[in-house]
């Protein structure tokens, strides 16, 4: 398979990759479907039907524009997260160029608020999209990106893209993988007591599916008249790392495992944000009515690599959605290119300005290290007990 | 009296009904059973889970961020050792967060040796549990403690660990607990579950009162002037026995019942070295590296000069396990009689 390699080839065209990456996907595809076409993976039918049915008249123009707008606004934040990176102005980037598509629906159909009676958030560090369509501004990524005792998730004590916005029930972010699939099964207990329809989200990658947690989730959000009301969802760029999917899995598909406990599940293109908008809002409809747990797998690109570890630089062999919507945008003349570059534009300058802001703000001191051990701030330094 | 194991369902049947504990959950917690130890039979909050260490951490994790108040178990400390990465990423949430999500959710997990329980029903967590930075640690001694200490860790609004003495489980206490019938037989007859068929069993509980031992607060169970004694859990009660017993020799124990590991009483410690110039502490998790270890090392940071002898740490072997034949754990955990000779070769220690 040649997923194994993610080049930095130049020679070829954004858009002619994006074709032979969408072929190699669907030749991964049709490889699975082979091995297991007696049973006729449902999975894989799903995941067929919806692309057949697709088409951008399902959703209204606003919606299609404001995806739009929305994927920009994330993808140019997460290239300013890397200049700054790049800029010696922070010391580690990762984040999620090549899932707006999957993430930006996710964003505009949760919903929003703090307490059991919203949808609890429980990301991964690839979900910029989500959380920019949520209504998180550029300018507190970039203050968690550059370690300002503003930045509102973590006041410069981690990394890029651990967000934490209890107002809007986004969970921490984390950097053990995995950790979140557990976590959410407890927010989900609690909205299902509260009665309000409300759900838990969760999503992670595909190669921390081989963590216990993730069997975790699946056990617990699915026992007999105790199922959960929680969208289980993965995020398959196919890599973790450097570790390829087949270097990994022997199912099929992901969703195939949340099939084993009974949970509804499908497989959709992460690339394509109206197919992930009808999915998730089917889905999320599903949860809210019956109180049970349900399984998106979608297939993303990882544009800029893992992280700024491996360099962070463009990869020109897998599909960028945000070219192949605005594509399909211009062609059906939903929008115009001019439209198209003001939208770049305006969030390129927001972004920049929102960067000479932060950096004129203020750094954690030396003393706060001891702040917020406990709750309150009951001291916890043993020198003062 | 109640023993510990009736002190805690006690405390956890006030707690859901005063203190809007709203789940009480792990292995075989829930009915029919209500506990490997009965601690949770009877209560209207408790359920059983998938036989899954961190999916019970991670769900109260999520039970506690979603603003509810829970308490989990772990069967056994011996099998909490798989979520110690989801221990500390709930000690550090509210620390990641600056402050924003904190976590109140108590842990609770029988630790120790001392019912001949081989390798894995004997392992000890107190010292592990020290270095998790962001909980609470307790450990009580008796029934009473037990009671208050748990009541508090359930209103804290920080994650508490709670560890079980579990050979003390089935200890009575030497004070009632406010609100405990006085009679032991008609404790027992409301709230033990009966042999056999269950299902149609309730339990009559009494009307408990309010009581709170802060946490972080020791406790002097013998007052003595020659040498101070710290302990905590099953060890504290071997230290006063045999307090009692040298009383009649004419050596002066002052023993403390730390019950808090952290946060830890260091005024209790401080004051007591300060008076009698050495000390012993005990405890049975392993000895390198043990949180006694910690406690000396203030003790020398700032009593060096008020101290008469080397202080002194009696723990668990350095070994992989506690054996089950006796001679392999008598040989493992600290014994009444090391606790009596090391006594008295500190007072025999002269600068
Ligand atoms: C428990 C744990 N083990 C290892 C790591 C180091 N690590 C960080 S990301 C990663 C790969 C994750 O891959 P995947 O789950 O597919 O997510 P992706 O990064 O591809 O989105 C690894 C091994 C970690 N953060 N946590
Ligand atoms: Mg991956």
């Amino acid at each position: 398979m040649s997923y194994s390699k993610t080049t930095t080839s130049k020679s070829n065209s954004a858009k002619a990759n994006f074709a032979k990456v969408a072929t190699k996907k669907k030749s991964l595809v049709k490889m699975s479907s082979k091995k297991d076409d007696s049973k006729k993976s449902s999975a894989l039918k799903t995941a067929k039907s919806i692309s057949s049915t697709q088409s951008l008249g399902q959703l209204p123009d606003k919606v299609l524009v404001q995806m739009l707008d929305l994927m920009i606004k994330s993808r140019v934040l997460e290239e300013r997260l890397i200049k700054i990176y790049r800029a010696g102005e922070s010391y580690f980037w990762i984040g999620g160029p090549g899932e707006e598509a999957w993430g930006v629906p996710i964003g505009i159909l949760a919903n929003k608020g703090q307490g059991v009676k919203h949808d609890f958030m429980h990301l991964h560090y690839r979900c910029t999209p989500t959380l920019i369509a949520m209504g998180m501004n550029m300018k507190d990524s970039i203050r968690l990106m550059m370690n300002r005792a503003t930045d509102p998730s973590t006041g410069g004590r981690n990394f890029s893209n651990h967000y934490c916005i209890p107002e809007m029930n986004i969970a921490p972010v984390t950097s053990p993988i995995g950790v979140q699939y557990g976590i959410a099964l407890g927010t989900a207990h609690a909205q299902k007591r509260a009665g309000a329809k409300a759900i838990s989200i969760v999503t992670g990658g595909d190669a921390g599916t081989a963590e216990g947690d993730f069997a975790s989730c699946l056990v617990w959000a699915s026992r007999k008249n105790n199922e959960l009301p929680i969208l289980i969802t993965v995020q398959n760029n196919y890599w973790g790392i450097s570790t390829s999917y087949e270097g990994q899995h022997g199912e099929t598909n992901i969703a195939d495992r949340a099939r084993g406990f009974n949970i509804r599940s499908r497989v959709v293109n992460g690339n394509d944000p109206v197919e992930s908008y009808i999915a998730l809002k089917e889905e999320m409809d599903y949860i809210r009515k019956t109180g049970k747990p349900s399984f998106i797998e979608a297939k993303v690109s990882r544009l800029y690599g893992h992280s700024s570890a491996s360099g962070a630089n463009l990869v020109q062999n897998e599909e960028d959605c945000l070219k192949s919507f605005s594509e399909k945008l211009l062609s059906k003349k939903i929008i115009t290119e001019k439209e198209i570059k003001t939208i770049w534009t305006t969030y390129e300058e927001e972004a920049l300005r929102a960067t000479e802001e932060a950096r004129c703000e203020g750094v954690p001191t030396s003393e706060s290290i001891w702040d917020h051990v406990f709750a309150s701030n009951e001291n916890s330094n043993w020198r003062k007990f | 009296m109640a023993n510990m194991a009736q002190a805690i369902r006690l405390a956890l049947n006030y707690s859901e009904k005063n203190l809007q504990l709203k789940d009480v959950f792990g292995q075989d917690v829930g009915a029919p059973l209500g506990g490997v130890f009965t601690a949770t039979q009877g209560l209207k909050t408790s359920w059983n889970t998938p036989l899954d260490e961190r999916g019970i951490i991670s769900m109260a994790m999520g039970i506690a961020m979603a603003g509810d108040r829970c308490v989990a178990e772990i069967q056994f400390c011996d099998y909490i050792f798989n979520t110690i990465d989801l221990l500390k990423i709930a000690g550090n949430t509210l620390w990641c967060t600056n402050g924003q999500y904190n976590l109140p959710m108590t842990v609770m997990t029988p630790v120790g040796a001392g019912i001949r329980g081989s390798v894995y029903h004997s392992h000890s967590f107190d010292s592990w549990a020290s270095r998790i930075q962001g909980w609470k640690v307790v450990m009580p001694s008796n029934p009473l403690d037990a009671y208050g200490l748990l009541l508090s860790a359930i209103k804290d609004p920080n994650p508490v660990l709670f560890l079980k003495p579990k050979a003390l489980m089935r200890v009575r206490g030497e004070e009632l607990i406010p609100g405990e019938p006085a009679d032991e037989k008609e404790l027992k007859t409301r709230i033990d579950a009966p042999i056999g068929d269950r299902s149609k069993w309730e339990p009559e509980w009494p009307n408990m009162q309010e009581y709170l031992v802060e946490i972080g607060k020791g406790k002097i169970t013998r007052k003595g002037e020659q040498i101070t004694v710290v302990s905590w859990g099953r060890h504290l009660l071997l230290a006063n026995e045999v307090a009692d017993e040298l009383k009649a020799s004419d050596v002066s124990v002052e023993v403390i019942d730390l019950r808090s590991i952290y946060p830890y009483d260091w005024g209790m410690i401080r004051t007591s070295v300060a008076k009698t110039g050495r000390v012993l502490i005990v405890n049975e998790d392993t000895e390198v590296t043990n949180f006694g270890e910690h406690l000396i090392y203030r003790v020398v940071q700032e009593l060096f000069y008020q101290l008469l002898a080397r202080p002194r740490l009696i723990a668990g072997k350095n070994v992989p396990g506690v054996g089950l034949h006796p001679n392999l754990e008598d040989a493992t955990v600290p014994q009444k009689s090391e606790i009596k000779s090391a006594i008295l070769e500190l007072i025999e220690e002269v600068p």
